[in-house]
């Protein structure tokens, strides 16, 4: 058994797994890491389950201390981390010793890490899942949705079930060009053809108000020409526009219903690419078919082979 | 009974079976939800119903939307509305209605020309489906009531709705399972656990059962655990 403790926290990072699933109707909702090809990368560099409970890291504000030996592994975000002083690069397994201090300061490159253990972080579940989501009061370390804080220890196996290297072209550059593929449908057809055409052609800035819920973006105003619509399901990634014309992509603590227009919903890589964008980042978006978007998924989770290689 | 079928994600479909909010759609869309579990088995991952609709979240790994799609419409083939009361569970909620934890009663009744009995009394007068939950975990959107104390929603949200908390907004009624803002119109305060999730099922409500208000006093309220801290008047 090894052991993390917490030493401090601002609050946000938390405890995140695939998500919870066949409990929509009762109107909880998803939770789950928000850039799941991170944590697929970490949980897999320990031979993890790839959807393994992990540590969501948004911008720092993160120290740990381990009070054991064990094998960790950090994906995602660049955040400036340190291992007991020595700058530490994210994607690679690494080992810690008892007593090193493993600190999340700044975002350099991107904006979430996250940090897996050998076998995963270990937290009772939650309606199946162990995803913190903090407006539901569900999930997390404690079960009540509360974020990881100073005190808290995290537990996980001593040995990771293999340990493997990082395939170097897989690895992605949150600094380049930002093209987000939108999957058109829900009401889209009800938008006015110049929204439509604006939707594609011009460029869009990632606003402050962006979270776990949703990440609102700005640009030309939308108008949206059918009628009111009657509360419905909403499916992650799902843009919806509410009156003021200015799209919010609904992410995985979305609401799990709700009447605003929609004009589709993003493909999960691009969910991915977006939880790693910053305020005032730049961003395109382009159409792509139900048929297409899923060559591409199944294409991209073949992209973490079962075989092992070694350290 | 064809919804019209609608993409709304890489693995999502939305199945469009009304057009209007209707308490008769109820044991159509309960029918429908049945049908689909049973023909997608594990491969449905989650379906989330609401007035008019029911989105189906299919594992789109394993299946291609065409063939979500032929399932969809084999699964609804001859489909037949569930008897009423074979859809789900009927609940009685105690509510204790007092301005004290219900701060929009009395402006209610002015509202529907009434005395506040009355609108307490038109609140316990039926039985009202839950449409769906959403919101909060375990918030049933039911309805609907008498026109007459129908309300809009307050044009302010409240910071702090407390847990209990039974709303009118429009012709909608809920109770709030959890401490949260909210912009319904408060009339009273249920001492029942409507979300626990070291309960079985976890939500007291599901879509498709139907709840009956039952008026309680406060000794009975606070004889079934409610809390009785009262809020700040409206200002």
């Amino acid at each position: 058994m090894s052991l993390l403790r917490v030493e401090h926290s601002l609050g946000f990072a938390q405890l995140q797994d695939g998500g919870r699933f066949g409990v929509r109707q009762l109107g909880v909702t998803q939770g789950g890491a928000l850039d799941w090809i991170a944590q697929h990368w970490a949980n897999w560099l320990l031979g993890n389950p790839l959807d393994a409970c992990v540590i969501e890291i948004p911008l720092g504000g993160l120290t740990l201390r381990a009070e054991a030996d064990g094998w960790l592994a950090l994906c995602g975000a660049d955040l400036n981390t340190k291992l007991d002083q020595q700058p530490l690069a994210p994607w690679q397994a690494f080992a810690i010793r008892s007593g090193q201090q493993l600190e999340f300061t700044q975002p350099r490159s991107g904006v979430r890490a996250y940090l897996a253990a050998a076998g995963g972080f270990e937290a009772t579940s939650v309606l199946g899942s162990v995803a913190t989501v903090m407006r539901e009061g569900l999930g997390g370390l404690h079960g009540d949705g509360t974020g990881l804080k100073s005190g808290d220890q995290l537990t996980y196996s001593a040995q990771p079930a293999i340990g493997r290297n990082m395939p170097p072209e897989a690895i992605p550059d949150y600094q380049s060009a930002v093209t987000l593929q939108l999957l058109l449908g829900a009401q889209s057809n009800q938008f006015s053809g110049a929204s439509l055409f604006a939707v594609f052609n011009r460029e869009w800035t990632l606003d402050q108000r962006a979270d776990r819920m949703g990440m609102r973006l700005t640009g030309p105003v939308l108008q949206y020409q059918g009628e009111p619509l009657i509360s419905e399901g909403i499916p992650l990634g799902a843009v919806q526009v509410p009156p003021d014309g200015l799209p919010i992509v609904l992410l995985n603590d979305r609401q799990t219903i709700g009447g605003y227009p929609r004009l589709g919903a993003l493909t999960p890589a691009s969910i991915a690419r977006l939880a790693q964008c910053a305020p005032g980042q730049k961003i395109r978006l382009q159409p792509i078919s139900q048929q297409q978007a899923r060559q591409e998924q199944l294409a991209l989770l073949a992209s973490w082979p079962a075989q092992a290689s070694s350290f | 009974m064809t919804p019209r079928i609608e993409t709304v994600a890489i693995d999502s479909l939305m199945l469009r079976l009304f057009d209007q909010i209707d308490e008769a759609n109820m044991p159509w869309l309960m029918a429908a939800a049945e049908r689909l579990h049973a023909a997608f088995g594990a491969q449905l991952i989650d379906l989330v119903p609401s007035y008019t609709t029911l989105m189906l979240h299919y594992d789109c790994l394993e299946l291609s939307e065409a063939q979500a799609l032929e399932r969809v419409q084999l699964a609804l083939k001859g489909l037949q509305p569930l008897a009423m009361n074979a859809s789900g569970q009927r609940h009685e909620l105690p509510v204790w209605y007092h301005p004290s934890v219900g701060p929009d009663l009395q402006p209610l009744a002015h509202r529907a020309g009434c005395t506040a009995e009355q609108v307490i009394e038109r609140h316990c007068s039926r039985d009202y489906p839950v449409f769906t939950l959403g919101f909060a975990p375990g918030f049933g959107y039911m309805g609907l009531v008498d026109p007459s104390i129908a309300a809009p929603r307050l044009t302010t949200p409240r910071q702090r709705v407390p847990k209990g908390s039974v709303g009118i907004a429009e012709r909608q009624t809920s109770v709030y399972p959890m401490a949260s803002p909210g912009g319904w119109n408060l009339i009273g305060r249920c001492p029942l656990a409507l979300f626990n999730r070291e309960r079985d099922g976890y939500s007291l409500l599901k879509p498709g059962d139907r709840v009956r208000f039952v008026a309680i006093d406060q000794p009975e309220f606070l004889r079934l655990g409610g809390d009785p801290t009262p809020m700040e008047p409206t200002p």
